[in-house]
């Protein structure tokens, strides 16, 4: 089944009967050439673009819960390539390319919306350090353009310029940043995976994965054992848990962050805003809702779900930004379950054992990866060798301190990131 | 949720600091090699469910606490000093 203008008119004058579900519902298979561990964004990316560029559809994604009901469900949908060091920066503009050919290539609108990001900085500081960002970005091809204070209110009029705490010095514009429709996201890429031939499996929790003489050989699951020549394991917050199933130990710890929306308004906030004085980042989705964050709650958690206090400090820092955020109110938040990595980059290599796979450490930055994840992450898998993008991103980086990507310059540390 | 300092008793967990989990009471020695100090500094066994982790109670007495806390349901098991429990 495509979509295409033609058929949303013709289903609409026909009673929409004639949408099908996007995507098959199989019964596990005994053996695949390849089993991936998680249905969140990256595993189902990954699963079409093994399909799509490598021909290798004798796969299947295996998901715990339900497609998408993990991270790629919950993020607050940012998608961005304003990285800075030498590894993410080229990923993540990689990455971004591949969003702006995605909807075709899935033939799916995942309402990629290129609304423009802002960074505000709020100190002499503060600028430089957004200047040099922003020379790092032009010079990987992507686009920056820094705003005073006078460029960003004609862009932003709402904010509070005239407080004398945290006065609003400017800002980073990257026009290319902006949101996605993060279920969309999932949905296409699952749907174009499964049109492929590749089986997606839900409620299919991993519960072992079987390694004879260093070589995995498959996995034990609520479904049954499932064999396969090679197992990547794409579970998010859920990496430590699943590596130890293979006696792994991965430099990950597991935290937790919320994310918090308004009930519907009229269009008010038209792009993507990031607070420099506080961790806070806003947009409006397209049902008129305010989406926003801040920071991880900062204590290891399973949880997905948080508690008050960073509640109340994201909606302090609402309330310094843009008073006016105070008339709306605040209808639901959530969590989900972050995989944070001491430098706060990602991981996508091969392990100790033959034919395992690991991907993981996204932190709380990982939605905007998701096409490229896949892609670098499906090109490992087939060929054994890493994307030249991900070239830096090694499992051992922290014990041999070669290609470390500490984004934020605050050391190479958990907990710092 | 609330932590029960040794010291001060329950107090509000916005007091302390998170400083991670308590492996890193055990510190190498600093001959051990890379792969031990690798090992401590940097790889964790991040099972969901009780945690062994270090909390030091900022605004309160100071104290660094090795708290057992359940990372799925949020539940506090206990705290004891860390100056108790490390070599
Ligand atoms: C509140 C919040 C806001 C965020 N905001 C942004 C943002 O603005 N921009 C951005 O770029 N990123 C953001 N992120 C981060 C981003 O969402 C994640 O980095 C990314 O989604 C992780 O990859 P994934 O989609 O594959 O993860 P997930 O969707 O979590 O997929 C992992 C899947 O693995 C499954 N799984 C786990 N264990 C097993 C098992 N044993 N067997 C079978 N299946 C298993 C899980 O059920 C899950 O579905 C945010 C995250 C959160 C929580
Ligand atoms: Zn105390």
């Amino acid at each position: 089944m495509r979509f295409s203008g033609l058929r949303v008119l013709k289903e609409g004058l026909t009673g929409n009967k004639g949408w099908e579900p996007h995507w098959r519902n199989p019964e596990p298979k005994p053996e695949y050439d390849i089993v991936l561990i998680g249905g969140g964004g990256h595993g189902l990316a990954t699963a079409h673009y093994l399909a799509k560029i490598h021909g290798l559809t004798n796969v299947a994604v295996l998901e715990k819960g339900y497609l998408g009901g993990g991270n790629v469900g919950r993020n607050t949908t940012i998608v961005r390539a304003n990285y800075m060091m030498p590894g993410n920066s080229e990923f993540y503009s990689h990455s971004l390319k591949l969003w702006e050919g995605l909807e075709e290539d899935l033939n799916y609108n995942v309402m990629h919306s290129q609304r423009g990001l802002i960074n505000l900085f709020h100190s002499d500081g503060q600028r430089d350090a957004f200047a040099r960002r922003g020379n790092r970005m032009i010079a990987q091809g992507d686009d920056a353009e820094l705003l005073d204070t006078a460029g960003v209110r004609k862009l932003l009029p709402y904010l509070d310029y005239d407080q004398t705490r945290f006065p609003i010095y400017g800002g980073l514009y990257h026009k290319r940043g902006g949101t996605a429709r993060h279920d969309a996201v999932a949905w296409g890429f699952a749907r174009s995976a499964s049109d492929r031939g590749v089986d997606l499996i839900q409620q299919c929790e991993v519960t072992g994965i079987d390694v004879e003489g260093g070589v995995v050989k498959g996995v034990q699951t609520t479904r049954g054992p499932i064999r396969a020549k090679k197992v990547g394991m794409v579970a998010a917050g859920r990496s430590g848990q699943v590596a130890a199933m293979a006696g792994l130990t991965l430099p990950i710890e597991s935290h937790v962050l919320q994310a918090f929306v308004t009930e519907g308004l009229k269009p008010c906030i038209d792009h993507v805003i990031s607070y420099g004085m506080g961790h806070f980042y806003i947009s409006q989705s397209d049902k008129g809702g305010l989406v926003f964050g801040g920071d991880l709650d900062m204590y290891s958690s399973y949880a997905a779900r948080g508690n008050l206090p960073l509640a109340e400090h994201v909606a302090e820092a609402a309330m310094t930004l843009m008073p006016m955020i105070g008339h709306a109110r605040m209808l639901r938040s959530w969590a989900g379950i972050m995989d944070m990595s001491p430098d706060g980059s990602f991981i996508m290599d091969k392990t100790d054992i033959d034919g395992l796979f690991v991907n993981t450490g996204w932190c709380y930055g990982g939605f905007k990866a998701t096409p490229a994840s896949g892609h670098t992450f499906a090109h490992l898998l087939a060929t054994g060798n890493p994307h030249p993008t991900t070239a830096q991103h090694r499992l051992d980086r922290f014990r041999t301190g070669v290609g470390i990507m500490d984004e934020e310059a605050t050391g190479s540390q958990h907990n710092l990131h | 949720m609330r932590l029960p300092c040794p010291i001060c008793g329950a107090r509000d967990h916005r007091e302390f600091y998170y400083q991670g989990a308590a492996v890193m009471l055990d510190r190498p020695e600093p001959d051990a090699g890379s792969d031990v100090w690798d090992e401590y500094l940097h790889l964790r066994p991040n099972v969901p469910g009780a945690h062994d982790e270090l909390w030091s109670h900022d605004a309160g007495c100071g104290a660094w606490l090795r708290v057992t806390r359940n990372t799925v349901t949020h539940e506090v098991i206990g705290a004891v000093l860390a100056s108790e429990v490390s070599r």
